[in-house]
Parts: structure tokens; sequence; C-alpha cells
């Protein structure tokens, strides 16, 4: 797994390639949580996500209430099938706000 | 290589060649030939004693073959060392006979055990991984609970729960609903079938129960006294009976609606201090 964090139109844009799994996922923790505690609207681009297990959700539920309690806007971006699927086995695409695309996410989480 | 793989084909998850075993000097499995595919739920069925349980033994690498091979998830298990197998077991879950807890943890703490033992997860993703594993399974802010304090259908659920804790990409199940009533079953039947629609998870379900099976096979394997008596689709094996049959498919719950702020703090663990549970 790889990620990048960059700034685009007032929000920071973390983005993951690879697998985000058993491994790695501490890791995708960190960066995200470090991302929520900037306080800017985050938009966390999953289009080059080959793979994310339940691991890998679990860090982005807690990212997501990081940033709820902070009051910064958290946002995915471009959910592949596989991981919708995941998502909406338990229930969690009613909690996230997905965006297809990153142009689209940054249009209105600004 | 497997077979498959090498006339380009994809290798199945789970292939058994030829498979003979022995407990002692008695033969149990007497030249079994059968696979797995990718995405697949493939009831085991057959009488008692017929070598049910044993070949999910085989498949778990749990046991040494006396002849024969079995491939899981492209590894030839023959070939590999015990610390190898250890590693490929990761991949597959386990909800065996009795589906037992341990009775001196939580119910959460048994779902966590398998991420204690396997992964360096902080502490918080293994608990909402746990805690989204019963919302999976309709046992929402259970985690607190002893295993005494659930029903027999609460237990197997957890026991499934923590079998799929870390995304195995084959289940086994042996006997899951075993000692339940049918309401409770065809709950757990409808589990089944969610976990594989939503996680593509190949399944391997041994079941006595005949409804149970043509409910969620995609294929059935009947053994019968250590040899294969019968492998092919539902429709296959329905034609055999018939429409009594009919009525028993195609069953499944309905979504919910919920409330997203709510279930989020759920999840996060953030309202236990008002919980519902004592
Ligand atoms: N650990 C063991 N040692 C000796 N014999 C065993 C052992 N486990 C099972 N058997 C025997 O192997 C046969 C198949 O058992 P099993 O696979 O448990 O049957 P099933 O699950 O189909 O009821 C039975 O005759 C059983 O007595
Ligand atoms: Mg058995």
């Amino acid at each position: 797994m790889k990620h990048s964090v960059k700034e685009d139109s007032g929000s920071l844009v973390v983005g993951f390639e690879g697998d985000v799994d058993l491994q790695n996922s501490p890791q995708a923790r960190k960066v995200l949580l470090e991302a929520v505690g900037r306080r800017q609207p985050v938009l966390v681009d999953l289009s080059s996500v080959s793979y994310i297990d339940s691991s890998g959700i679990a860090c982005l539920v807690e990212s997501l209430q990081a940033a709820r309690k902070a009051g910064t806007a958290f946002a995915l971006v471009a959910v592949s099938d596989s991981a919708l699927r995941v998502l909406q086995l338990a229930r969690l695409d009613t909690v996230f706000t997905i965006y297809g695309s990153l142009a689209d996410g940054l249009a209105q989480a600004g | 290589m497997g077979a498959a793989a090498a006339i380009g084909q994809r290798e199945h998850p789970v292939e058994v060649v030829d498979l003979v075993t022995h407990y002692g000097p008695r033969m149990i499995l007497k030249g079994v030939t059968m696979d797995v595919r990718e995405g697949e739920i493939m009831v085991v069925m057959g009488g008692s004693g017929s070598g049910k349980s044993t070949l999910l033994r085989y498949l778990l690498g749990l046991e040494r073959a006396t002849s024969g091979t079995i491939r899981v998830l492209g590894q030839d298990l023959g070939g590999l060392s015990h610390r190898e197998i250890t590693d490929l077991r990761k991949k597959m879950g386990v909800a065996f006979q009795g589906g037992a807890l341990f009775s001196s943890m939580t119910v959460g703490e048994n779902i966590m055990l398998p991420l204690y033992e396997h992964t360096d997860l902080d502490r918080s993703t293994m608990e909402i991984m746990a805690r989204i594993k019963l919302e999976v399974v309709d046992l929402a802010g259970f985690e607190h609970l002893m295993p005494a304090e659930l029903s027999g259908g609460m237990i197997k659920r957890a026991a499934f729960a923590r079998a799929v804790i870390m995304d195995p990409r084959i289940l086994f199940c042996d006997e899951p609903s075993a000692g339940l009533d049918p309401v409770v079953s065809s709950a757990l039947d409808d589990l089944i079938l969610r976990l594989r629609d939503a996680m593509g998870m190949s399944i391997v379900v041994v079941t006595h129960e005949l409804e149970s099976a043509f409910k969620i096979a995609d294929r059935v394997t009947v053994l019968d006294h250590g040899r294969i008596l019968f492998i092919g689709t539902v429709d296959e094996l329905r034609e055999q009976d018939n429409a009594r049959i009919q009525n028993l498919l195609n069953r499944r719950a309905q979504p919910e609606i919920i409330d997203g702020d709510e279930y989020l703090r759920r999840l996060t663990g953030e309202n236990m201090d008002e919980g519902t549970i004592q």
C-alpha cells in the first residue's frame, strides 16, 4: 500500500494505492487520523485501491467519527464495487458520504 | 501448479483429488475427488459417520492424507510446512460443530481473538471490526455479554462473526444449525447467503438438513461411507425430488432503514455509557 496527502481547493486529499489490509491498515489509520487532525475537509480517494478489507473499513469508520467530533467534513471518493459491497454488508454505505469522482468531491466538500 | 492452472483455467479455491485417509488402521475417506469454486456455497451431506467432518479437517490441513492431493487457495497442503499451513489457515474461516465460544471471555473478546493472535492492529480497529461483524450477524450491542447470556442461535451467530473476522477467502461450517429450531436455522442460512454475496467468499457447509441445503447450496456433495455418491447442482439434486422443494428456496431478509449518526456512534462505541445492555 502506498499513500499520499495533498491539499486541493482547501481540502485534504488522502489517496491510497494497492491493498489496504490487515498488514498495512495501522499505517492507513495513522495517515487518516493525522489528516483529520488538521481540521480541513478530508477526501479519501480510493480510486487506486485494489482491495480493502474490514480492517481498512474500520479505520475509515474511526476516522469518520473523529472528523464528526472535530466538526470537519470527511468523505470517500471513487469507492470500488467490491469495497462498496463490504460497506453495504454492514450497511455502512448509509453512514459515509461517497462521491463518484475527486472533482465531485472537491466541488462539494470545500 | 494444479491441473486447472496448467491448462490455463483459473484454479478453484479447493481442489481435492483421490483423497484417501485413515484413522489408525481404518480407512475413512476412500478416494474423494471434489472441488469448491470461487464464491460458491458447497453443501456436504451424508449419513452420520460418512466422513463429512473428516473431509473438513483435511481441507484445513489438520491431518496428513494417506494419498491423493488437497489444494487450497492454490497451495498443495501435502507440500507445506506446519508454519505455512498456519499462515494459509488465516485465509480460512472456521465455524465448527458446537460453535464453541470461550465462556470466560465476553462475546467481543471472543470475536477479536483471531485478530490478537494474528495481527498487530490497534485495539480501536479491532473493536470496530468486531462491532461491524456483530452488526452483520444481527448481534449489535452484544459485545459485552458473556456467552452464557446468549441463546443457542446467538452463540452460533457470534461464532460466525468470529469465523469471518479476518475476511477469509473460504469459510468452513460444520453443521451450523445443529440443535437449533427451524426459524433460527433459517436465519442462519440467510446469514450464510449474505456473507457469500457481500464478501465473495467460498463457503463449505456440512449439514444434515435438506431444506437448508436446497436453500443455500450452489452445489451439493453427498458422501456415503467415505465415497462420493453425488456431486452436482441444486437443480440436479432437486430433480430427484420435486414440488415440495420449490417453496423452500429464495427467502431473504429485508434490509432495514437506519439512522447514520446513531449507527456510527454505535460502531465507534461512543454511546456505550448510555448502553442498552446491562
Ligand atoms: N479422531 C478420530 N479417530 C478415529 N476415528 C475417527 C476420528 N474422527 C472420526 N473418526 C471416524 O471416522 C468416521 C467418519 O467420521 P466423521 O467424519 O466425523 O463423520 P460425519 O462428520 O460424516 O458424521 C467415523 O466412523 C468416525 O468414527
Ligand atoms: Mg460430523
